[in-house]
């Protein structure tokens, strides 16, 4: 059914769809229209069979789904930002201990400084935690992903999280199709748990293992990821078969393969994007882009495939390893090394930061002259770095970075927090 | 595409304006989208909000940068924020005043625009009287209809019985409808004249 | 103890054998009147924690841990899950590829375990199981400084779980390190017997029974395993609530304490009896029972069986001493122990 809601109010009816059993829940921004909204469905009856817990802390919520999750229950949370560090040490246990645990991400900034905006390194922290890291476009896909997330979970016996970008989808409100119980039954066979803590038959989770076994179940860990990505392959055309909806996979393709340039990137921006190149395009401009939609498992072979006739990829991030650079772009590199591919890596959105067309669009005129560097910051205010870099070289004392930053800017913070 | 941005404070119903808009232009058979500027949500704060409506899916996520429509909320936000930033001065500019442009000052910029497409109402006193709250919200998307044709007085009239319980939706169609028949009014007196 | 043996119609009374004189009652008490046994007595008893684990020697949490959770395996039918702190029992019952727990158990973090169990306890909820009844337990640090934050969450939801700490008053499995349990004036690690106040310092500390008393919750109790048959009611009643319960219990630890092996069951029936261990039952937050000293003791019998409190009973230190004694006497006082 057609509706036109946000995309927590999309995320937490698919969820409902999807019958889980137990969802422990704490709030924070801007993930948290969602499980308020899974909170009012378990209260009024309408998701029966559902134990929905306020909890203490996310480290607490992440390990409520734990236990539940080795009890035999289907279970999901969702966090964001610092709620994700928080809990930090259960999402690794979760992936550890193989349990399909299903989560949203609602993709926000890292502080210090506080920030409650979108960007992705919330995501990007868990790059190596063994979790499946999906991301989506649209508020269509953070429903429809979700759906197949469950099975995929179930499939693997992993965990998954769906990065949905805060604010930007999750307070969204956009049309979405609505797939009926009957549908989402079709496609999502009850829970069915590999491993289950039960009296009947008893057994221990979670023993210690020592260096002589540590190797091989890290490495079942990985060969676990790799088989992933038949299986997202997979479960993206059953779930078209069903739905009807390109929704999921590994990548997608909008025009890369013919085209000379190409943007690659994760998540709302390439709804933004996807105007751009198709103006470009009647320009006649040869650009495309590369939605790399699963990023844990990385497909760097169906990239490297995606890629193969592009001559410059333009990699955009909404995050990247201080002191390293662009984490996608390294990645990308990686999975495209045999290739005579040149790489620009673009950081952007940070914080929140507006992604404008404008600013895309002077990103990929450089490229076409070949004058875009290897490492770009979009739409960095240079004068604001250069005066503060000029501060702390002449004072000792030269006081908070962001506050003297602020100050230069004139910008009064009127943002709620945490 | 039809773009539009909000401007208004925190409280004066900016974002659910824009949800509104996306809403009625959804139950026409039109693609929409609606979205605020995140984060500054308290009381009093300025606080914009977007919505696009088109024939076609909508895939961008950039804040809207050159509205067709511009909803001024509240004119005291004329000194705090350059609300005019980007506006298509081929579109439509409402602003929540008793007063005209030129007693507001801005007739600098209203004059851009085609005749007939600046409206100045008296949002809030409206609302006063017909949803006893200061919210001008209603009134102006009422006023927004009537002047643009965009979208119906019976899709905004649905999106707001589903948002709202009756006893909150009531009184704010009936605002809707008096913003809605003051702009008809209002380019019915400038056709005659 | 009226009964009488039915093998040799002596009474109780009139044994040869004093269990409280030979300083045990863990014995199983075979030749005691069936009613009397503990469950330990038979062969057919319910057996949570198999033989072959790790533990040290005299290790007071593998006793008190099996004769707990076997309490609540009677009590349960056998349906419990349960849930472990990382800690000494965590690590010697599960020595990879082996495990010594033969009822479904799941360790997931340090911090976390009240956590994991109320996921347990909700799944089972959300399947309408109300046979399976879920125990969390850890060691003191797991309890009262990593895992307080999880565990007051879970109180205060009134979780369906029963938490049981071990309460050996350190970080011994890291190698005996000071946690918020460990008691004034105790050496670890990182409280040294060094300067003009050595050991851990006198500051209040966190004792959790009263903590959790604060809670609310429908239960609370405290039990010491030189007390078995204590133990194993208290752990039996916990079972007859519903929600969130707590027991901590108090587990002498040879290596931490510096103590003999042989010393376990004596040293915890001397915290007890010297007031240090304050042995009570509460009920939704009021005091409902106490266990009397039977023969008191001075505080310094039971700190020089202990290599920790070496320093305490130097001539330059009777103020730690004097702080200890009164300890016991607030204790005694509070509890109502006399």
């Amino acid at each position: 059914m057609l509706q036109q809601i946000s995309g927590s109010i999309a995320v937490a009816e698919a969820v409902a769809l999807c019958r889980p059993e137990v969802v422990p829940c704490y709030p924070i921004t801007p993930q948290t229209h969602i499980v308020e909204h899974i909170s009012t469905l378990v209260k009024s009856g309408q998701l029966k069979n559902c134990t929905y817990e306020n909890v203490e802390s996310e480290f607490a919520s992440m390990s409520l789904c734990i236990g539940a999750s080795a009890a035999g229950s289907r279970t999901y949370t969702a966090t964001a930002s610092q709620g994700l560090l928080f809990m930090m040490e259960a999402v690794y246990n979760a992936s550890g201990l193989s349990l399909p645990i299903v989560m949203t991400l609602g993709n926000r900034a890292i502080g210090a400084p506080i920030n409650i905006w979108n960007d992705h390194s919330d995501a990007m922290s868990v790059r190596d935690a063994g979790w499946i890291q999906l991301f989506v476009e649209s508020n269509q896909q953070a429903l429809d992903v979700h759906i197949q997330a469950f099975k995929l979970a179930e499939a693997l016996s992993l965990p998954v999280m769906v990065n949905m970008d805060g604010f930007i989808l999750t307070h969204a409100i956009t049309r979405v199709d609505m797939p009926t119980q009957e549908q989402v039954d079709q496609f999502l066979p009850p829970f069915v748990p590999r491993q289950k803590l039960d009296t009947e038959a008893p057994l221990s989770i979670g023993a210690m293992v020592g260096p002589d076994a540590f190797t091989e179940v890290r490495y079942l860990a990985h060969h676990k990821q790799k088989e992933a990505l038949s299986i997202i392959e997979q479960q993206a055309e059953e779930f078209q078969g069903i739905f009807g909806r390109d929704s999921g996979g590994l990548i997608k393709s909008y025009y890369a393969e013919d085209a000379e340039i190409v943007f690659v990137a994760m998540g709302s921006v390439i709804g933004t994007m996807q105007e751009l190149v198709e103006e470009l395009r009647e320009e006649g401009h040869s650009v495309g882009i590369l939605s790399i939609r699963s990023f844990r498992p990385f497909p760097a072979n169906a990239i490297d495939k995606a890629l193969a006739n592009t001559r410059h990829a333009i990699i955009f991030e909404k995050s990247f390893a201080v002191g390293m650079g662009g984490v996608l772009a390294s990645e990308i590199h990686m999975a495209t090394v045999a290739n005579d591919l040149k790489i620009s890596s673009v950081i952007g959105g940070l914080g929140g930061r507006t992604i404008t067309k404008k600013s895309l669009r002077k990103i990929i005129e450089s490229a076409m002259q070949d004058e875009l560097d290897t490492e770009v910051f979009l739409d960095l205010e240079g004068t604001t770095v250069v005066r503060e870099l000029r501060r702390q070289q002449e004072e000792q004392n030269s006081g908070p970075v962001a506050e003297n930053i602020l100050r230069d800017m004139g910008v009064v913070s009127a943002s709620k927090t945490h | 595409m039809f773009q539009v941005r909000i401007h208004g404070r925190g409280g004066q119903g900016v974002v659910s304006a824009s949800e509104l808009l996306s809403v009625a232009a959804f139950e026409e058979g039109k693609y929409s989208q609606s979205f605020p500027s995140f984060g500054s949500e308290r009381m009093g704060a300025p606080v914009q909000a977007f919505a696009r409506v088109s024939d076609k899916p909508i895939t961008t996520r950039e804040p809207v940068m050159e509205p067709d429509m511009l909803i001024i909320q509240d004119p005291t936000l004329f000194l705090a924020v350059n609300v005019f930033e980007g506006a298509n001065t081929d579109g439509y500019l409402l602003i929540n005043s008793a007063k005209t442009p030129e007693e507001l000052g801005i007739e600098d910029m209203t004059n851009q625009y085609p005749p007939n497409h600046v409206m100045t109402l008296p949002a809030t006193e409206l609302a006063m009287k017909y949803i006893k709250q200061p919210k001008p919200n209603t009134i102006l998307l009422g006023a927004f209809a009537a002047l643009t044709q965009i979208v119906h007085m019976p899709a905004l009239e649905k999106a707001i019985l589903d948002k709202f319980p009756k006893r909150i939706a009531d009184p704010n169609i009936t605002a809707t409808k008096a913003g809605y028949n003051l702009i008809i009014q209002k380019l019915e007196q400038a056709q005659e004249a | 103890m009226s009964n009488q043996d039915s093998n040799t119609d002596i009474p109780c009374e009139q044994q040869t054998v004093k269990f409280y004189q030979t300083g045990t009652f863990t014995v199983g008490n075979r030749l005691l009147d069936e009613g009397c046994r503990t469950v330990q007595a038979t062969a057919e008893r319910a057996n949570s924690l198999d033989s072959g684990h790790r533990a040290c020697q005299g290790c007071g949490q593998a006793l008190g841990a099996r004769y707990a959770l076997d309490a609540a395996m009677r009590a349960t039918d056998n349906k419990i899950i349960a849930a472990n702190a990382t800690g000494c029992l965590e690590v010697f019952t599960t020595p990879y590829p082996e495990t010594a727990w033969s009822i479904p158990w799941v360790h997931s973090l340090f911090g976390n375990v009240a956590a994991v169990a109320s996921g347990i306890a909700a799944s089972l909820k959300a399947k309408g199981d109300t046979t399976t009844r879920v125990i969390a337990q850890g060691g003191d640090g797991g309890t009262t400084d990593i895992g307080f934050g999880c565990l007051s969450g879970m109180f205060d939801r009134n979780d369906d779980v029963l938490y049981i700490c071990y309460d050996n008053g350190g970080y011994m499995n890291t190698g005996v390190q000071r946690s918020s349990a460990t008691p004034p004036a105790a050496r670890t690690a990182t409280t040294m017997p060094v300067g003009d106040n050595p050991g851990s310092s006198f500051t209040t500390g966190k004792f959790l029974p009263a903590i959790a008393m604060a809670h609310e919750i429908p239960y609370v109790a405290t039990a010491s395993v030189h007390d078995l048959h204590d133990l194993e009611r208290k752990v039996e009643k916990a079972m007859t609530f519903r929600g969130a319960r707590y027991i901590q219990i108090n587990v002498p630890c040879p290596l931490g304490w510096g103590s003999q092996p042989a010393l376990t069951i004596k040293l915890s029936r001397m915290g007890v009896e010297c007031g240090l261990v304050p042995l009570f039952e509460a009920e939704n937050g009021k005091l409902t029972d106490s266990t009397k000293i039977r023969y008191r003791i001075p505080v310094e019998d039971y700190l020089k069986l202990q290599r920790r409190f070496a320093h305490v009973l130097k001539p330059q230190n009777t103020h730690q001493l004097d702080a200890i004694r009164q300890i016991a006497e607030d204790n005694i006082k509070r509890y109502n122990l006399v």
